[in-house]
């Protein structure tokens, strides 16, 4: 196994990340090592309450563990400072969040282009990388409409254009059909699986055990601990 | 990872016409507070620039001497106004032409006076003084010949007159060398003023000159209102100053009972005192804009509140600590500098709108007060916007996100 590290994308090693709630001390992920490699696709389901947002807000950077290490990319990130982290959620890191948050007075377009912006990527190469994304995304026709003149469908696609936009290796998707109807859901499901047949590493959350059995790994979480860790070949509709 | 400064503008610039209302109210403090510094300054220079031109149309090198003992020794406008202790004559003025330093001496009486022509008359300012005065005062004679040049104690019957008496009285007639009654005596026409001459207190179009002595005649005087005396050059007025003084004290059997004042030293008294009222003022309008300022502190942190689930997005997309402080800190800026742009606007077209309803007023704001307050403008943007920046630096990307 050790040798296998080095490919590791992905290396968690015995995280913990504890709230103080009054007096009360929850254990939101309690003692959880993970290694993930490069370009799987990851289901992880669980009942609500058990980790699942708080161990993928780790993954992000969006949130600090109280205890362990986390590689990525064979970088220990828990090491680094505000300024490189914030770096690296711009570049090796996408994620798309149930509620869509888009910026309602930008349009779909200038949501995509923000992470390029705070990259200082050059104007034109920025249109070069936006058009291709929206039109990949099939919302290429709504650039130029707001977050409140899209259907929810078109919005987590206006969401998923700007997590991968950068390019990054791994996308995190909290729960992100949670908010939208049947169809729709399985539209932004199929336009996530062809990511990964691009070659991206996906670590999705859901509480569709159907959605969830499509990945190739599915991790079932429990009380802040990863309770079941399921392997299968392939992925598709099952 | 550095932001362009266009992007920059461009996102501060949809995060304030997000919130319309907000943003306008914030430029009207803004503007109000700078508008209010432009238009008062520009209005305290202009009554300086009033005063001081009209006491630099009195002539130069003055020195001005009248009845009456200002209490401190030093220049007290007011006792100009004085009533008269002890009486200035003819022979006081003419003692003081006997300096080498001391160019020209016109002594001057003011009163009030009827003239008549036939039928038509009116109440005129008569002014009684000699041929110096036309140098002295820089007047200019649009037709004829001022005071001719002769004894100061002949009452010789000759008038200049101003122009808008000679329409009044003579109409299209032809007024020069034909006479006219000055009280109980008639007068010679022998020139006319133009209109250039306007100095403090007198409208020379509205005024009789007549020899000193014959107004005295009129008035029933041996006193003078005042003396003017030019000295030969501005080094000489501190010498003329003092020679006056000494001159006059020796005549009044060593009784200082005149004041002596230089030109110059009136008006940088009034210089002074206008000078105070537009810093006094100045600082009154600096104390807007400070509010301003808190107020563009307040509608920040609101804005920072408000927008914390956006300032978690950016964190999550990838935005520093010191990018997310740069975005806050120009869109203050940006709306402090739009505001004191509205406001300087606003300020100069007051200042104009002055200077149309009252022409004599050079109401012109300093541009050493436009640069200030333009820069107080940008620095109080920067200042009450870094403690907002500062907390939406810190938020938390998580907790930033999940607030709505
Ligand atoms: N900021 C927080 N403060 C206190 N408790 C929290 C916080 N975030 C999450 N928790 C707690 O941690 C546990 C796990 O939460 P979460 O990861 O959101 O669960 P899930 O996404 O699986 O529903 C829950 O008990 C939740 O109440
Ligand atoms: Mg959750």
């Amino acid at each position: 196994m050790r040798e296998l590290a080095t490919t590791a994308m992905i290396e968690l090693s015995h995280i913990d990340r504890h709230f103080q709630v009054g007096d009360q001390l929850v254990k939101a992920l309690d003692d959880v090592s993970l290694h993930i490699d490069r370009g799987e696709y990851i289901s992880i389901m669980g009942p609500s309450g058990s980790g699942k947002s708080t161990l993928l807000n780790l993954l992000g950077l969006l949130d600090q563990p109280t205890a362990g290490t986390y590689f990525l990319d064979e970088v220990d990130v828990t090491s680094l400072d505000d300024g490189q982290q914030a770096h690296l959620r711009n570049k090796a890191i996408g994620f798309v969040f149930q509620m869509f948050h888009l910026v309602p007075r930008l349009t779909a377009a200038e949501n995509v282009e923000l992470p390029l912006v705070l990259a200082g990527v050059p104007v034109e190469e920025r249109k070069r990388l936006i058009e291709p994304s929206l039109e990949a995304l099939g919302i290429a026709e709504r650039a130029h409409h707001k977050p409140d003149q899209l259907s929810g469908g078109q919005r987590q696609r206006v969401a998923i254009a700007r997590a991968t936009v950068m390019q990054p290796g791994v996308l995190l998707a909290d729960e992100p059909t949670g908010n939208l109807d049947h169809k729709s859901g399985e539209d932004v499901i199929a336009i996530l699986e062809g990511l990964v047949d691009q070659g991206i590493t996906l670590i999705m959350v859901t509480h569709d055990m159907d959605m969830g059995r499509r990945a190739t790994r599915q991790l079932r979480m429990m009380d802040g601990r990863l309770d079941q860790d399921l392997r299968t070949s392939n992925h598709g509709p099952s | 990872m550095a932001l362009h400064s266009l992007d920059i503008a461009r996102f501060s610039w949809r995060a304030l016409s997000g919130y319309p209302a907000r943003t306008l109210l914030m430029l009207l403090a803004m503007a109000i507070g700078v508008g209010s510094v432009v238009v008062l300054t520009a209005l305290g220079e202009g009554a300086r620039g009033y005063v001081t031109g009209e006491f630099a149309s009195l002539g130069t090198n003055l020195v001005i001497v009248f009845p009456g003992r200002s209490e401190t020794g030093g220049v007290n406008p007011g006792a100009m106004f004085n009533e008269t202790p002890r009486d200035l004559t003819i022979d006081d003025a003419l003692s003081l032409t006997r300096s080498a330093r001391v160019r020209r001496v016109a002594p001057l009486n003011v009163g009030s006076v009827t003239v008549s022509r036939g039928p038509r008359s009116r109440d005129v300012v008569m002014l009684g003084s000699t041929a110096e005065m036309l140098e002295i005062r820089r007047w200019e004679v649009r037709q004829g010949n001022f005071l001719p040049t002769m004894d100061i104690d002949r009452p010789m019957p000759v008038a200049v007159i101003g122009s808008k008496i000679r329409d009044e009285l003579f109409g299209p007639e032809r007024a020069l060398g034909e006479w006219l009654r000055v009280g109980d005596r008639r007068f010679r026409v022998i020139g006319i003023m133009g209109s250039e001459g306007r100095s403090i207190g007198v409208d020379v179009e509205e005024s009789i000159i007549i020899p000193v002595a014959a107004a005295q005649q009129l008035l029933n005087t041996q006193s003078l209102f005042r003396i003017l005396v030019e000295a030969r050059s501005h080094e000489d007025i501190a010498y003329v100053r003092q020679f006056a003084e000494n001159t006059i004290q020796a005549r009044h059997q060593g009784e200082k009972d005149v004041t002596v004042v230089t030109q110059d030293a009136v008006l940088s008294t009034f210089d002074d005192i206008l000078g105070a009222l537009t810093l006094a003022v100045t600082g009154i309008a600096a104390v807007s804009l400070a509010v301003a300022g808190i107020l563009i502190m307040n509608v920040m942190l609101v804005a920072v509140s408000e927008r914390t689930a956006e300032i978690g997005l950016l964190k999550a997309l990838g935005a520093t600590p010191g990018q997310i402080q740069l975005l806050i800190v120009a869109e203050a800026s940006l709306l402090s500098i739009l505001g004191a742009l509205i406001g300087l606007a606003l300020g100069l077209a007051g200042a104009m709108g002055i200077r149309s309803a009252l022409p004599d007023l050079p109401a012109f704001a300093p541009s050493w007060v436009i640069l200030l307050v333009l820069f107080t403008a940008l620095i109080t943007g920067l200042l009450f916007s870094l403690l907002p920046a500062r907390n939406a630096a810190a938020l938390e990307p998580v907790s930033a996100l999940a607030r709505r």
